[in-house]
């Protein structure tokens, strides 16, 4: 049997002119996050109308949840567009529901107004058909134990009594293309997160150190993958090994700039990926004033290594909001499996908080730059990482 | 590259003739044993040949093996049956510091369960001392449990002290030996260790996973840890995973002869490893008993001033496969328990790695591992020491 699940947009309708384009996109991002289901979207009166097979309701809704533009789903009981059948449902609906939910509301949404009834005419129809059959409901428009809700349609009608929040934002894709750095930790997930929520497509590249990092570090970044791509359908995993580059700036440099110039290093190869996949920016979950590295003057120099836009949509959060974010979009528990970091080897005991630029050119001008942005660019790895 | 697998002790590359066979029988020999028609009873033959092969090698007969879904069952099944079979009799276990996990956590859950469990130590070398068990083993005491090859140092158990020490003090108490690691590489000397239960596993013996057993004396009553149909004399109900019994029947057939020239053979491998990872100056330890002592197929080592992980990951990338004897994590250190209780110090604990042969190694094999470990730690050493 198929079921039907009404899914509400919110921001995007807003958008006037741009409106086709967003709705194009949401139906697209809606196709593609219930594919895998057998599910079908289709657009209908300022909404969307997502079939798809009973068995697979559950996990249907939940995805539909997380397809960014979408405010909220519920799954609806379809009838004809007649006020008795419409009454005959909304009776079978309540007579499901347990007997102390016994105050109530009725909500009706009239899209097609050819139908004979406006919307508080038929608020006040059925409410009163559902009294004569259930003496003991009291209608409580404040406060109701439960809330009928009516969509009146051009072909016909819905009722449903739940909804499930979504997440809000822009259709991904709608607003470009970016690449993710992505390091394993409880913050470059949420920035990415949050990157998608403003329509921006993620691509993610990830730097180990392989042999010095373990393989199932790599599987964790594949992971924290897979549960972001349980918001958009598909993320391309870049890996990129910076062994050598770690084992050139461990002989040549001083121990304390060590991370500024792996930063470095890591923004322009995120750049040249960018290049070739013509993604527009780059995203870091970096945050301001945690750790030695992201001081504004890190940030500053580390910046000056490209010529890319780099976004840090974390810049505004304290740590215990990133984590309830981390935890929230489910990609927290995995964040903290302790895989990453195997060895200190890299890490400087004290790093420099307050770098000069002209300090670490002269240090980068005795390292052959392109040699190793080559050499590290020869073990580039892409993988299409999916939910399923 | 050529691979070079020395981590045997894990578990081992099934022989191709191990795999026709299982890929034969899924096909071919895919009746129920249990089945009253022509189909049954081929599968049930099947399995009752794979307990004859089996059976040579406990150097006893057939029917007292009770074929299990491998070791940590065989261990289970040995040391909570006879727990619960004989908690009326008295409630106090005995094993050492040093047991596989399988083992360690059945007598952990037991403690749990209201059961006191005394646990010997062990020595630098990873030996079990038996002089002390005498007085420790009373009237309440049922069951020994103790292993006869250290998995990850490679000591031998003195089991023939500990089985008479077992007896001498009280002769009802019930002697399980974990033999996983030495099961096809020595001789089960039932009588000799006056065991009562031993514990074993198909893929340690190039046999596939999901098959192990555990030989039961005659006569000894456990308390079967799954309840169903009548399988395996009711101790392990399940229809029988025939294929992968069929593959350990073969696989304990390929072994079951000149046991001592196999044993012979492993041994100068390991030799021939030690020799020429000496030889190249590298320094390095060896953990648990002296090289000439331990198994045959087993050698511990520890590279000081080296992370066993970041060597583990930099043989890998020379095609050498080898085992960590703790992972290192930078929010939590878990280093063996075994390591830890034979005495290591921090650093022998963080840089060790264990090299386990097979068979299916060769001379050449040992010879070029030893070399690339050296290379290897050597450039390391360079880089940690900056």
């Amino acid at each position: 049997m198929a079921v039907k699940i009404l899914v509400r947009y919110g921001e995007i309708a807003l958008k006037g002119k741009n409106r086709g384009q967003f709705e194009q996109q949401l139906l697209r991002n809606l196709n593609a996050a219930v594919n895998s289901y057998h599910g079908r979207a289709e657009k209908m009166h300022g909404r969307f109308m997502v079939t798809g097979p009973d068995e697979h309701c559950d996990l249907m809704i939940k995805k539909l949840s997380r397809v960014f533009g979408v405010v909220s789903v519920s799954l609806v009981r379809e009838t004809e567009l007649d006020i008795d059948e419409i009454k005959i449902l909304a009776a079978e609906m309540v007579d499901r529901l347990p007997d102390d939910q016994d105050t109530f509301k009725i909500e009706t949404r009239r899209a097609n107004k050819k139908f004979p009834y406006s919307s508080p005419e038929t608020n006040h129809l059925l409410g009163a058909y559902l009294q004569k059959l259930n003496p003991n409901l009291v209608v409580d428009l404040k406060k109701p134990s439960f809330k009928l809700s009516v969509e009146i349609g051009y072909s016909k009608a819905y009722l449903f009594l739940d909804r499930v929040a979504g997440p809000g934002g822009l259709p991904v894709g709608i607003t470009g293309r970016s690449l993710l750095l992505l390091s394993g930790g409880i913050d470059s997930p949420a920035a990415g997160w949050l990157a998608m929520k403003r329509g921006l497509f993620v691509e993610a590249v990830h730097f180990h150190s392989f042999p010095f990092t373990s393989h199932r570090s790599q599987e964790k970044v594949v992971e924290l993958c897979r549960k972001l791509a349980s918001y958009c359908n598909k993320i391309p995993l870049h890996t990129v090994s910076v062994t050598a580059i770690q084992k050139e700036l461990n002989a040549k440099c001083p121990e304390d700039l060590a991370i500024i110039l792996l930063r470095r290093m890591m923004c322009r190869i995120a750049e040249m990926i960018s290049n070739k996949r013509g993604l527009q920016t780059l995203i870091t979950g970096e945050n301001l004033g945690q750790v030695a590295s992201q001081t504004l003057e890190s940030i500053n120099v580390i910046d000056k290594g490209t010529g890319m836009l780099i976004l840090r949509p974390l810049l505004g959060l304290d740590k215990s909001e990133i984590i309830e974010l981390a935890v929230k979009i489910d990609t927290y528990e995995t964040s903290i499996l302790p895989y990453e970091d195997c060895c200190t080897l890299f890490l400087p005991k004290n790093p420099v908080t307050k770098p000069k630029l002209a300090t670490i050119e002269k240090y980068e001008s005795n390292l052959d730059i392109e040699g190793l942005l080559n050499e590290a660019m020869a073990s580039l790895e892409t993988t299409i990482v999916k939910e399923y | 590259m050529t691979e070079i697998y020395l981590d045997n002790s894990a578990t081992t590359k099934p022989s191709r003739e191990v795999i026709e066979l299982i890929g034969n029988v899924l096909e071919k020999t895919y009746g129920n044993p249990s089945s009253m028609h022509k189909k049954g009873l081929e599968a049930e033959k099947v399995i009752e040949e794979a307990r004859r092969h089996i059976s040579i090698l406990f150097n006893n007969r057939a029917s007292e093996i009770i074929f299990t879904s491998g070791g940590t069952e065989a261990n289970n099944l040995a040391i909570k049956g006879a727990a619960y079979r004989n908690q009326r009799r008295g409630k106090h276990l005995v094993t050492s510091s040093i047991e596989h996990p399988s083992v360690l956590n059945c007598f952990l859950f037991l403690e749990q369960e209201g059961f006191s469990v005394s646990y010997l130590s062990a020595d630098t070398r990873g030996l079990v001392n038996p002089s002390g068990l005498e007085s420790l083993i009373g009237k309440e005491t049922t069951l020994v449990s103790i292993m006869h090859i250290n998995s990850e140092i490679g000591s031998v158990q003195p089991l023939k002290l500990i089985g008479q020490a077992i007896k001498k003090a009280n002769p009802d108490t019930l002697f399980h030996v974990d033999a996983v690691q030495s099961f096809a590489r020595l001789p089960m000397k039932l009588k000799e260790w006056q065991a009562d239960m031993v514990s074993c596993s198909a893929h340690k013996i190039h046999g596939p996973r999901g098959a192990g057993c555990l030989w039961l004396r005659e006569g000894t009553m456990l308390q079967p840890l799954l309840h169903g149909g009548g399988q395996e004399n009711m101790m392990r109900p399940g229809t029988e995973n025939a294929a992968a019994i069929a593959g350990f029947g073969l696989a304990a057939r390929q072994n079951n002869h000149s046991l001592q020239q196999k044993t012979d053979y492993l041994a100068e491998l390991k030799i021939a490893f030690y020799n020429e990872l000496q030889n190249s100056g590298t320094s390095f330890t060896v953990n648990g008993p002296s090289p000439d002592t331990g198994a045959p197929h087993i050698i511990n080592l520890s590279f000081p001033g080296l992370k066993s992980e970041v060597l583990l990951h930099s043989l890998e990338e020379r095609g050498i496969y080898v085992s960590a004897g703790s992972a290192c994590h930078s929010r939590r250190s878990d280093p063996s328990h075994v390591l830890k209780a034979i005495g290591l110090d921090n650093e022998s604990l963080e840089s060790a790695l264990r090299f386990s042969f097979s068979t299916f190694n060769t001379k050449d094999e040992a010879v070029s591992a030893a070399r690339i470990t050296a290379e290897v730690a050597t450039d390391l050493l360079s880089m940690f020491k900056k």
